[in-house]
């Protein structure tokens, strides 16, 4: 074993690696593929998990606007809080992101992936001691689809025509077939309450690894063990406290004081101070969330592709993935989608800056002045100097970009999906389909590139149905490639979730489903005394 | 002159109001101020609605961010009412809140009145114990540098309250968070507080934040002090008092202070309204969770009934403090107190 890989193999017993990321640096290393599985299963094994303690969470993105009904999480703050009292019928895979059976326990697709069949998990009981049954999901699934519905996965719910108890068994009819149905139900809103949460939707009562104590919705949250879990490789803390804690300063204070256990939203700005402090260390994970230029396809002078082309070769990524993201995070490449969803077209040309290409596709499209870009502090964390350092690699090619910069408050009511040319982020979603339905798509609500594409639509519904993977695989590389060279969406990077946490805390998994280990983060870790 | 009793046979000619308010001074001014706070609440009811639909986006919107379809906006619009016109819903809210009933929170469902309640008591545990240390210390520092004028204690103090107030309030707060929390490890932070805590615990956990908060507002208050009895020692009658051979502490305090307090009080009570309104970024720095951070988390989704609470409760401290700080300098001031 070299010192490196010895040094890799230390870093995955620290928790500090997640499998991808050591795997690829091992094999990198000169270890055989199978040599590093074994290396990896050996050293995440030593780590025994140790039960008990108090966890402390400091985490950024709670309002005293938030609600406990899951229907209505959308901060940061309640997306961690609802995975850690709920559950959801499928979970992720944290390292392919390959849907998991959770509260179903199996599940299977009519050939036309139109009709689903779902087995739910017998003997798991909420917390306040009844039985979890199959009337409890259909009324949970209802709640959030019907024609009344409040809740923030309406969108995705939108295809569901018939949600039935046949049998004991989940049926779940759509209006078009859909492959990616289980992966939809990871969705964190969609966590099983007692009757569907209809009578009591702010109850906080599920089957998940801890029950909701105290809440105090913007200040703090505590949590129980639950003692009849139905899972035992979950839950290893006694008790876990939430608290919000907005400003960045404060939190990496109160975690470099040891006041709390985990930290959420490092500004890249700060990790090389952060590193220093003898007791912290950084948790890192590659995530598909990204920020972007946006230009509204539709609207002049952005209706021209040349001129779109022109400022997609103007954009320096490298540079902006170094300055902005302090190097934590990918360039991107024009289209929504990177490797850490499932069936990602790999081989795609990565674009780079290329100021002689950009010229050429400016003076072909016959444009003349500058281009206006909107953006603000709120677009994405640096979306300001983003855009100043769009604006210099854009003038090495000869492209004035003016900057306008607008106010925070009502930005993504004015400006964003309302301006022609804007900068905007986008988080990631559970699958490449649900990605591009809710902002590629002809019709869809939050198509911010007013990206219309007849071939694009088609290609995106049958490969919603293709239950081979092959095939659906060589769809998305279509549709891919239709964005990346048609589309309004300028993609320079992938950020990644910078969370950090003390050196007591153990077990962290990095999960590419989403931030904090995919909300996952309290139930999935424990304290080394 | 201006003795009650003296001019009572002119009393029979003035109308009966007038002699009301001649023979009350006191308590006529409070009953009018009264009268004309709840009018300045009215406005400021109108003003805040009014500012709120100005913003862009309603709630639906804004609280369901991206992750809104139309049929879930226009479900939580309706549920709401939102779709009512604006004279409508103001008229209802109103209605509601004379009846001392302001709703429920729009995001968290939740009565508003619970909420601004607990909220409400963290600002004024807070600001009172800032309170009860800066005043004091403030007017203390402030004789004290009267007492050794332009010598050097006074010039230390002047110099560090100076410094103190320069600083940005959150620098405070960080340089407090670095020394004492993190370095020092000597001092609870984050100062957040929940219910079911014991009283030392909860002092214990705001030191910081009330720390913070006498460094921002102690300058303002110890140089009010300082001029306003320099102002009064440079009068005849200290002359005379140290003529006479009062010694320098007993002619500050005997002679100097009573005629100096109006200008005292009020800058006291700007302060005090200071630390129970404008210290949303105190409560930022600290995790406290107060008023202030409770009511631009509901401007922030334009969470109506809750903004309007905040907005009114924030008015009415403004106010009540003013007309207290009006009320004792009448009442400290012998000249004001027996008006001509």
């Amino acid at each position: 074993m070299s010192d490196f890989t010895k040094y890799l193999a230390g870093k995955v017993t620290a928790g500090g690696m997640n499998r991808r990321e050591f795997m690829g640096r091992a094999v990198a290393a000169g270890l055989t593929i199978s040599a590093a599985g074994e290396l990896f299963a050996t050293s995440a094994a030593a780590q025994a998990p140790k039960k008990g303690g108090a966890l402390k969470l400091g985490l950024e993105g709670g309002a005293a606007t938030d609600s406990i009904d899951p229907a209505k999480a959308t901060s940061q703050v309640m997306f961690a809080a609802v995975r850690t009292w709920g559950d959801t019928l499928v979970e992720t895979h944290p390292q392919t992101r390959a849907p998991i059976p959770a509260l179903a326990e199996s599940w299977a697709p009519s050939p036309d992936a139109k009709i689903w069949t779902f087995k739910i998990r017998k003997g798991v009981k909420f917390h306040d001691g009844k039985d979890m049954t199959t009337d409890d999901v259909v009324a949970t699934l209802k709640r959030h689809s019907d024609s009344k519905t409040e809740s923030g996965a309406a969108g995705v719910l939108k295809s569901i025509t018939g949600i039935e108890n046949k049998g004991g068994d989940l049926v779940v009819t759509l209006d078009s077939g859909n492959a990616d149905l289980p992966a939809i139900f990871t969705d964190y809103h969609l966590v099983i309450q007692p009757g569907g949460g209809v009578d009591k939707p702010t109850a906080g009562i599920g089957t998940g690894a801890y029950k909701v104590k105290s809440f105090e919705p913007g200040v703090r949250m505590t949590f129980e063990k639950n003692t009849s879990d139905w899972r035992s490789d979950r839950g290893f803390v006694d008790t876990v406290e939430i608290v919000t804690m907005n400003d960045a300063t404060a939190r990496i204070a109160a975690l470099s004081s040891g006041q709390v256990h985990f930290i959420n939203r490092v500004d890249p700005k700060t990790v090389p101070l952060l590193k220093k402090a003898p007791n912290v260390e950084l948790l890192t994970t590659a995530g598909g969330g990204h920020y972007v230029f946006i230009m509204h396809c539709d609207k002049a002078p952005f209706d021209n592709n040349d001129l779109r082309m022109a400022l997609k070769y103007a954009i320096d990524r490298e540079e902006m993935v170094k300055r902005i993201l302090g190097g934590y995070g990918k360039v991107g490449n024009d289209f929504p989608i990177n490797d850490t969803y499932a069936l990602f077209p790999e081989g795609i040309e990565q674009r780079a800056y290329d100021p002689e290409k950009a010229k050429f596709h400016y003076k072909k499209s016959g444009h003349s002045g500058s281009v206006l870009l909107r953006t603000s502090e709120v677009a994405f964390p640096g979306a300001v100097d983003a855009s100043v350092l769009f604006q210099q690699s854009a003038k090495k090619a000869g492209i004035e970009i003016e900057i306008k910069r607008e106010p925070g408050d009502g930005y993504w009511s004015n400006v964003w999906n309302v301006q022609p040319f804007c900068a905007s982020y986008w988080g990631s979603r559970a699958t490449q389909d649900q990605f591009y339905s809710g902002a590629y798509l002809s019709s869809a609500d939050w198509n911010d590139t007013k990206f219309k594409n007849e071939k694009f639509d088609k290609l995106l519904i049958s490969a919603r149905a293709e239950l081979d993977e092959k095939k659906r695989k060589d769809m998305y590389r279509e549709m891919a490639m239709l964005v990346r060279d048609e589309g309004g969406t300028i993609l320079p990077m992938f950020n990644d979730f910078v969370n950090a946490g003390t050196k007591k805390l153990k077990g962290y998994v990095s999960d590419i489903g989403n931030d904090m280990s995919n909300g996952y983060v309290a139930t999935r870790v424990w304290l080394d005394a | 002159m201006s003795n009650p009793i003296e001019t009572k046979p002119a009393e029979a000619e003035r109308p009966p109001g007038l002699r009301w308010k001649a023979r009350f001074p006191l308590l006529s001014l409070i009953v009018e101020r009264l009268l004309l706070s709840i009018l300045l609440l009215f406005a400021v009811s109108v003003l805040i609605f009014g500012g709120v639909e100005a913003l862009p986006g309603d709630f639906a919107t804004t609280y369901l961010g991206q992750s809104a379809t139309p049929q879930a906006v226009a479900n939580i619009r309706s549920e709401l009412g939102l779709d009512r016109p604006l004279v409508t819903r103001y008229v209802s809210w109103l209605g509601g809140a004379l009846q001392g009933d302001f709703g429920t929170s729009w995001a968290s469902r939740n009565s508003v009145s619970e909420q601004v309640g607990r909220r409400l008591g963290n600002s004024l545990f807070l600001a009172g114990f800032a309170a009860l240390i800066a005043v004091p210390l403030a007017v203390g520092l402030g004789m004290l540098s009267v007492h050794f004028r332009n010598r050097m204690p006074d010039k230390i103090i002047n110099v560090l309250s100076l410094a103190a107030i320069s600083l940005p309030e959150f620098f405070i707060g960080y340089l407090l968070i670095l020394y004492f929390a993190v370095n020092f490890g000597i001092a609870t932070f984050p100062a957040t507080v929940y219910e079911g805590m014991g009283f030392l615990e909860r002092l214990q956990t705001i030191a910081l934040p009330t720390a913070t908060l006498v460094l921002v507002v102690l300058a303002h208050m110890m140089r009010m002090t300082r001029a306003a009895i320099l102002s009064v020692m440079s009068s005849a009658y200290m002359e005379t008092a140290e003529l006479k051979g009062l010694s320098a502490a007993r002619s500050i305090v005997k002679h100097a202070a009573p005629n100096a307090l109006a200008p005292i009080i009020n800058v006291v009570a700007l302060n005090l309204a200071y630390l129970v309104v404008g210290v949303v970024v105190v409560e930022v720095v600290f995790v406290y969770p107060g008023m202030g951070q409770y009511m631009v988390d509901a401007v922030t989704v334009r969470d109506m009934p809750v903004v309007q609470a905040c907005g009114l409760i924030f008015a009415a401290v403004y106010i009540l403090l003013n007309m207290l700080a009006d009320i004792l300098a009448i009442v400290a001031n012998p000249r004001l107190r027996h008006p001509r």
